[in-house]
């Protein structure tokens, strides 16, 4: 059972004053969201129970709640929404507060390693190389794949906004 | 002659080159000039990126809005994720002064600025819209005979109070691109469903994204699809690891461009088919 005591009653001002947080008080807790999300169709998440947490204060149990990461970002919620309810910027500012305090998932953690290492989230490898030269394309394309010059610029952006920190596992 | 820079993305170059090669013939064929995107990046992706950090995937994509700005042609896209990704960057940043000047302040360190003045668009967008189908229809020399399941994908039209392309709820641009060719659309139940892929689903939650994807194929194939017809490589990627890692449907993965390519007589192999 969750009881009032547990939440942070700043924690909805924190969120709606933060970009993409502005309209969670809107909720008024119909469930078109939940109707309309095909993640919630497949497992036990509900998007409209999510929302109310946060409108709540039950800031731990939002940020540490798997159901967090079950959004496709599809936008079906959003687009049905009858009250303007910005879900999808919603769950991503919620996420981002969840990263902040140290709750990632290994794979998620390793699509960010790629970005810092490859300047991409798929790196290109001898395999896909060879198929590229194959078919009449450059071994390697013009962008941070191929590119040290970009790759390395595109590290000092990720070093200067603290991401490489926050995926480097310190 | 449009001209426009051609962002790569990841998944396109470094899985899918038939993609990339289908789309640079496609655009010859049609008229639409490509120049490459030189020193772009992973745009970066929605997914996992902007979840975990927006700051940093503001910043990131910015810097590739202001290559394109550099060489003062607007950006093109052949993946929903890049489009999501780089649209609503530009939408942020072209009409809010202190997010640009923020963000300015990080790409001062590579030495770049932008100026707001890049702007996104979509293949399927730009083929649809400044081409037309009946002038893209009268380039075709062969003509397709092919029951295919269109997949728009989430973020090509979503959210559309920003995107503006088309009726999120029941579409019809795909449908009419591909009927271009000669091919049929077929109706299939939930349509506008999700691949399964996005939000860092595939890689958090694997099983759960090939969930959605197997519903999808399984809706498709009774209703007697060859082909999924695909605009982003990441759904492409999704529909096709899923068919060889988890169950055949026996369906052919094909992305837009590639069917124009067939449609204009390129063969199979070159497109990676």
């Amino acid at each position: 059972m969750v009881t009032i005591d547990q939440a942070n009653q700043d924690f909805a001002q924190k969120v709606q004053s933060m970009g993409g947080g502005e309209t969670l008080m809107l909720c008024f807790q119909c469930g078109t969201c939940t109707a309309s999300c095909p993640s919630g169709r497949l497992t036990a998440y509900k998007t409209r129970k999510l929302i109310r947490k946060a409108q709540l204060g039950l800031e731990d149990e939002v940020l540490s709640s798997p159901d967090l990461w079950m959004c496709t970002t599809c936008y079906s919620c959003m687009e049905r929404c009858p009250r303007g309810v910005e879900i999808v910027d919603l769950i991503t500012l919620l996420r981002n507060l969840a990263v902040e305090k140290g709750v990632m998932s290994a794979p998620h953690k390793k699509v960010g390693e790629m970005l810092v290492k490859y300047g991409a989230t798929v790196p290109l490898n001898d395999e896909y190389e060879n198929k590229r030269e194959s078919i009449g394309l450059a071994r390697k394309p013009a962008n941070t794949m191929g590119d040290d010059k970009a790759l390395a610029d595109v590290k000092k952006i990720l070093k200067a906004t603290g991401f490489e920190d926050l995926v480097g596992g310190n | 002659m449009a001209k426009y820079a051609l962002f790569l993305g990841c998944v396109a170059p470094a899985r899918y080159p038939g993609v990339e090669l289908a789309t640079r013939e496609v655009c010859k064929a049609l008229g639409i000039e490509l120049v490459e995107l030189e020193g772009a990046s992973c745009c970066p992706a929605p997914g996992v990126i902007k979840s975990f950090d927006q700051n940093t995937w503001l910043a990131v994509a910015a810097r590739n809005l202001a290559l394109a700005e550099k060489q003062g042609v607007d950006i093109i896209t052949i993946c929903n994720g890049c489009y999501g990704s780089l649209f609503d960057a530009a939408h942020i940043l072209n009409n809010d002064p202190e997010k640009l000047a923020a963000v300015n302040k990080i790409l001062s360190e590579v030495g770049v600025q932008y100026n707001g003045k890049t702007k996104v668009h979509h293949f399927a967008e730009v083929f649809y819209k400044d081409l037309g189908v009946d002038a893209i229809k009268a380039k075709f020399t062969n003509p397709l005979d092919v029951n295919v399941a269109v997949h728009y994908g989430c973020h090509f039209l979503k959210p559309s109070n920003i995107k503006n392309l088309d009726d999120p709820e029941r579409p019809k641009i795909l449908d009419e691109l591909v009927e271009a060719t000669g091919a049929k659309s077929i109706d299939y139940k939930d349509k506008q469903m999700c691949c399964g892929a996005g939000g860092g689903v595939r890689s958090g939650n694997p099983e759960l994204s090939s969930k959605f994807t197997e519903e999808k194929m399984k809706n498709m194939k009774a209703v007697g699809a060859e082909y999924i017809i695909d605009v982003c490589p990441f759904c492409h990627l999704q529909f096709d690891r899923t068919q060889k890692d988890v169950k055949d449907y026996g369906l052919q993965v094909v992305h837009l461009a590639q069917l124009y390519g067939l449609a204009l007589g390129i063969p199979k192999e070159k497109l990676g088919m």
